[in-house]
């Protein structure tokens, strides 16, 4: 996909503007940037959901077409309803075919899809399972089976560690960097905690202050920028343990919180630039 | 009437009475419809809306009486409307309660006004469509529910999928091309239809009983949509015709009789679970990621 001097807003309030950045297939992608900024709105405007307001959007050399299978979608969720008692095998055959009007024949594509995306998920004995017995990682995992259930080549996932502690956080990611790379897709992750993917990470897309912009992580992940862009004093801190962390200079505390165990330097190549990582 | 050992005797015995064989032609059609449709609205939360649109053909109903039509028109146009007005101002789930509440409490006071302008039995008729008047169902009444029972079954299944999907997932359903706009509306117009539907068996005032207890019960069994889906149907179905059975002997009103038998198989299950959940608990681990 590439975004070429792209602006999106809604009638009487523009979101962002002039954003050019492009994401290839293969890449994994860090999306960043404080609340109400416009990340998730990047995603309605990738799903076709909302319109261009000027500049120029291609996704597979298409403009954005609403409905698309080519991209599996994770949208942002807290919990899923105590009651619902379904089978999570359910969820992810609707994945496949939930959108089609018509009798719904059990189809035996269906039921390999769902089963194929909850393998590649590690998840097959989840799929027995209701959904409202789950943990927010198991959940997690069977809303990713679902997106990948059509077969994806774009994964869309808003804020998939958002409930996760640090520990299934960083299984997360690595198991959505497994899913990418073997089925060679590319992925936009949205996420305030940033250190559990830097690993795996290609490139940071930061949305702030009305722009949007990009950069591989050694140039975007770097104090000076991360102040800029969440529009407050950040200063980074190194504990005993090696593990850092990134705190607003005044006294806020989410969305700063960006650092992790220091051992990830060096895994993935992206490092955190002249922040300083290592114990 | 009193209890025989030849029940099916009894049984073949009651079908000479047209009523009670329109009863029980209506009553299994009702009963399918509403217990398919009510799994639904309890996976979309939508309880208090199927509950509304009750209450909203009581005014449809009452007007339909007023003005001299079958009450089922004024239920269908009433229920359809508001329905489609709750799906349009509604779309999130927070707004949903004021925006069904607001209309709820206009179309109670709007059905006593039209039963009040009524004179001429008024009392009569106010009580069927609070209660149901499942027994006295005549020829043409029978014909207009099957026509509505195969309209809906036909509809309902051809959108059965996405309607699930949406129910469950939303977002995803809406990012793969569903607008969820048009599929509230359709699930509303859904619902004011089975609720037209089923006001003629419990009244409006009962109707949960078989759009939402069997629901309850099916969702509570089953995981699998289509399992809990023929739960539902089979719990609604089983309720109308037991209660239909047993007011051939006893001189309990059949809505009455169904509302009981639903909440008693609702209470026994929530208990066996509660008592299962009790002497499983130290066996069962707690969950892993």
């Amino acid at each position: 996909m590439a975004a070429d001097q792209l602006s999106v807003g809604y009638p009487g309030r523009l979101v962002w503007e002039d954003a050019t950045f492009d994401v290839r297939s293969g890449e994994f992608v860090a999306i960043i940037g404080p609340n109400g900024a416009g990340k998730t709105t990047l995603f309605r405007l990738l799903l076709g959901l909302i319109p261009v307001r000027s500049g120029s959007l291609r996704i597979f050399d298409r403009t954005p077409q609403r409905g698309s299978p080519r991209i599996g979608y994770v949208p942002q969720r807290h919990t899923i309803d105590q009651s619902t008692h379904v089978r999570s095998f359910d969820l992810v055959r609707l994945g496949h075919a939930g959108h089609r009007w018509g009798f719904p024949w059990s189809g035996r594509r269906e039921t390999e899809a769902a089963m194929q995306a909850l393998a590649a998920v590690g998840a097959s004995e989840l799929g027995e399972r209701p959904l409202n017995e789950l943990s927010g990682g198991e959940l997690q995992r069977v809303f990713l089976a679902e997106a990948l259930a059509s077969d994806p080549e774009l994964l869309l996932l808003d804020e998939p560690l958002s409930n996760l502690d640090l520990r299934r956080a960083q299984e997360l990611a690595g198991l959505v960097h497994r899913v990418v790379v073997a089925r060679r897709m590319a992925s936009l992750l949205v996420a305030h905690d940033i250190n559990p993917l830097i690993p795996y990470l290609d490139k940071v897309v930061y949305v702030a202050n009305g722009r949007v912009a990009s950069g591989p992580p050694k140039e975007v992940l770097t104090s000076e920028r991360l102040s800029r862009l969440y529009g407050v004093d950040v200063e980074v801190l190194r504990d005993s343990r090696g593990n850092f962390v990134i705190v607003g200079g005044e006294g806020h505390t989410e969305g700063e919180i960006v650092g992790g165990e220091g051992h990830h330097e060096g895994e993935g190549g992206g490092g955190f630039g002249p922040a300083g990582v290592h114990p | 009437m009193s209890f025989s050992p030849d029940l099916i005797g009894d049984v073949l015995a009651m079908w000479r009475y047209p009523f009670m064989a329109h009863a029980f032609e209506v009553g299994t059609l009702i009963a399918i419809v509403a217990g398919a449709v009510g799994y639904l609205v309890l996976l979309r939360r939508s309880a208090f809306a199927a509950h509304a649109l009750a209450h909203t053909g009581f005014a449809g109903a009452a007007g339909a009486v007023l003005v001299g039509v079958d009450p089922v028109f004024g239920l269908l146009l009433f229920t359809s409307v508001s329905g489609t007005g709750i799906a349009v101002l509604g779309q999130r789930a927070a707004q949903r309660d004021m925006e069904i509440g607001t209309v709820l409490a206009f179309m109670l006071g709007l059905g006593l006004l039209f039963i009040n302008l009524y004179r001429g039995g008024g009392a009569t008729a106010t009580y069927s469509i609070l209660f149901g008047q499942i027994l006295g169902i005549g020829d043409q009444a029978v014909l207009v529910t099957l026509v509505a029972f195969l309209i809906l079954v036909a509809v309902l299944a051809l959108t059965y999928r996405p309607l699930l999907f949406a129910a469950l997932d939303e977002d995803v359903a809406e990012a793969k091309g569903l607008s969820p706009l048009r599929l509230g509306i359709l699930f509303m117009l859904l619902v004011a239809a089975a609720v037209s539907m089923a006001v003629q068996v419990v009244g409006v005032l009962l109707v949960f009983s078989l759009m939402v207890t069997p629901a309850a019960i099916a969702l509570r069994l089953a995981q699998r949509p289509r399992y809990a889906l023929a739960i539902s149907v089979g719990v609604a179905l089983g309720a109308t015709w037991l209660g239909l059975f047993i007011a051939w002997y006893e001189p309990y009103p059949v809505s009455f009789l169904i509302t009981s038998l639903v909440f008693g198989l609702y209470a026994v299950v929530r208990a066996v679970q509660w008592v299962g959940s009790r002497s499983m608990a130290p066996a069962v681990p707690l969950p892993a990621d």
